[in-house]
């Protein structure tokens, strides 16, 4: 699974990336699932 | 396939997100507490199977007699739906020799629920690959351990490599893009790690690599199967040169510690956002964890499925914030975030310590420690956890389960279905003659 | 990519949004993604895409404030980018 932040260059005023109101992941594979 | 209903918030909602409302989390504290339903899970449809791998998870072979019926399935797919479950990994044994399993697949897709199954392709003929061709939200993973017939029939069995390749050749011709080649990697197949990715191109498929548990047959076969330490770094090597066109399961987020995460969110889902329905009903935290330790519960039980789940004991510990224990002090805790619960657990290490295959070698000292224990108390129980769950074919005489572990002798071929040696354990189920016994195959549709 | 807020978007009918107490999860059965929106304004706003002719309307009506509208600009753009949300073809003649 990748997490991806594909939100853009952050600016100087920008959010920290914990900040960001979306994130995604791509969900092939999850430890658990064979 | 519709639009899933978009749906009120669930009845019980349990309110642990730290913080404001309004602060958006990390993604990682948004896992780690857990979710109301899970991402997806695992559900092992059935313990029969054709084959009998020696490092199977599930100890799989010989169908148990109380499986849970077409309907209970279909009421189970039913929870999944209202709860959401985007998809479901079917496994097993041998998902495919369940009779229903195509009106189990319809059934799921029908109600909003994806289906991605494993299979080692014993019935994926031409009409079962059209089948799945033409189905946007099925997905196969063709099951395979070596990139040649050698490597691959040692641990899976003769004449099981010609049939994964068969299925994927069926598959390939079908049309069907993209599907999945699954292997676990072993000391006897990282060197073929090329030539793996060389197959799936050439059937057009996405390599997945994952990792071997000592868990289920895993257990036995343990000390001659995992990686040594210098192929794990060659692996880690390879994983990260290849980025996301290979797929992991997310399962070695362990070798994150050698350097830079590998991609994926690095943590033990079980319990949280993933668990694993067993063909009996039993819901444990993970497919590599079928032990009683990991038992949350049953879907037959009042409740079902979305009670387990959201209000089992198991699962409410689990979702406690991790600390770290005995890791805590390492600087790569926040990448490996001490490894596989399951790993841990039955090569009898903590579960608040470091993973057997600890890439700074922690893990050896702690194991070091477990041996030295074994052999300081030979009269007593093994120190090592397994599981009492074992639906292997029956073999003559029984395979030697030593206490504290060690190598065990494996010979590979058709074992005779003969009745128990003296001393082994007594026949528990009528399916012992055969793992298809009362099975009605109906054709291939 | 640039998020244009001015133009109509929807959700992708391939995609399955969840409710969560921290916001939602979207999970796109085409490209298989799974999409996180961390918190209820957000989710407002993609819940209420369809109904808006814009997304900055939308925006506006689950209350966010102007200033906001650059972060929120680009929450969508990631979900555009990965097809989770696409613009709404307009039946109305456009020039």
């Amino acid at each position: 699974m990748t997490e991806h932040v594909t939100a853009q260059e952050p600016e100087t005023e920008a959010l920290a990336s914990d900040e960001l109101l979306v994130e995604e992941v791509s969900i092939d594979g999850m430890c658990g699932v064979y | 396939m519709t639009l899933a209903p978009d749906m009120a918030a669930p009845a019980t909602v349990l309110a642990k997100v730290p913080g404001p409302t309004t602060s958006p989390g990390k993604l990682t504290d948004l896992f780690q507490l857990g979710l109301d339903a899970p991402i997806c899970l695992t559900w092992e449809l059935t313990y029969a199977c054709n084959l009998s791998c020696v490092h199977c998870l599930s100890s799989s072979g010989r169908r148990d007699p109380r499986e849970l019926s077409t309907a209970e399935c279909k009421a189970v797919i039913d929870t999944l739906e209202r709860m959401q479950v985007f998809y479901v990994n079917i496994g097993g044994g041998e998902p495919t020799v369940r009779p229903d399993f195509w009106e189990l697949v319809d059934y799921a897709t029908e109600h909003h629920v994806g289906v991605k199954f494993s299979t080692n392709g014993v019935r994926l003929d031409a009409a079962a690959a059209a089948r799945l061709a033409a189905s946007d939200y099925v997905d196969v993973q063709i099951s395979l351990d070596g990139a040649t017939r050698e490597v691959n029939d040692a641990v899976r069995g003769p004449g099981s490599y010609d049939t994964a390749l068969r299925a994927m050749q069926n598959l390939a011709d079908a049309g069907f893009r993209g599907f999945k080649l699954s292997v676990v990697m072993t000391r006897h197949n990282i060197p073929q790690i090329d030539q793996f990715k060389q197959i799936a191109d050439r059937f057009g498929a996405q390599l997945r690599l994952t990792r071997l548990r000592p868990s289920g047959r895993g257990a036995d076969t343990w000390d001659e199967l995992h990686p040594r330490p210098e192929q794990q770094r060659e692996l880690y090597e390879w994983l990260t040169a290849h980025g996301e066109q290979v797929l992991t399961g997310d399962s070695f987020f362990h070798l994150s510690a050698f350097g830079g995460a590998l991609p994926g969110l690095n943590l033990c889902g079980a319990g949280r956002v993933v668990c694993l329905i067993d063909p009996v009903g039993d819901v444990y935290a993970c497919p590599f964890a079928i032990h009683e330790n990991f038992l949350a519960g049953n879907v037959r039980a009042e409740g079902g499925f979305q009670s387990v789940w959201q209000t089992s004991a198991l699962f409410t510990d689990l979702r406690k914030p991790d600390t770290g224990g005995a890791c805590k002090s390492c600087g790569f805790y926040d990448s490996c975030r001490g490894g596989c619960m399951a790993a841990k657990f039955f090569t009898g290490l903590p579960l608040d310590g470091p993973d057997p295959e600890c890439v700074q070698g922690y893990g050896e000292t702690a194991l070091a420690a477990v041996s030295a224990l074994g052999a300081s108390s030979p009269g007593d129980a093994a120190a090592v956890p397994r599981s009492s769950v074992d639906h292997s074919h029956r073999t003559s005489p029984a395979r030697p389960r030593a206490a504290g572990g060690g190598p065990v002798p494996v010979s590979i071929g058709a074992r005779p279905l003969t009745p128990q040696a003296p001393g082994g354990r007594p026949p528990a189920h009528d399916c012992d003659e055969s793992p298809l016994a009362g099975f009605n195959p109906r054709p291939d549709a | 990519m640039t998020f244009d807020l001015d133009r109509a978007w929807q959700v992708d009918p391939r995609v399955s949004l969840r409710p969560e107490p921290f916001g939602a999860l979207l999970y796109h059965f085409g490209t298989r993604r799974l999409s996180f929106l961390k918190n209820q304004t957000v989710l407002a706003v993609v819940r209420s895409l369809s109904d808006h002719p814009s997304a900055r309307s939308a925006c506006l009506a689950a209350g966010v404030p102007e200033a906001e509208l650059p972060a929120y600009a680009r929450a969508l753009a990631t979900l555009a980018e990965s097809t989770m949300i696409s613009e709404r073809i307009s039946h109305d003649s456009r020039a």
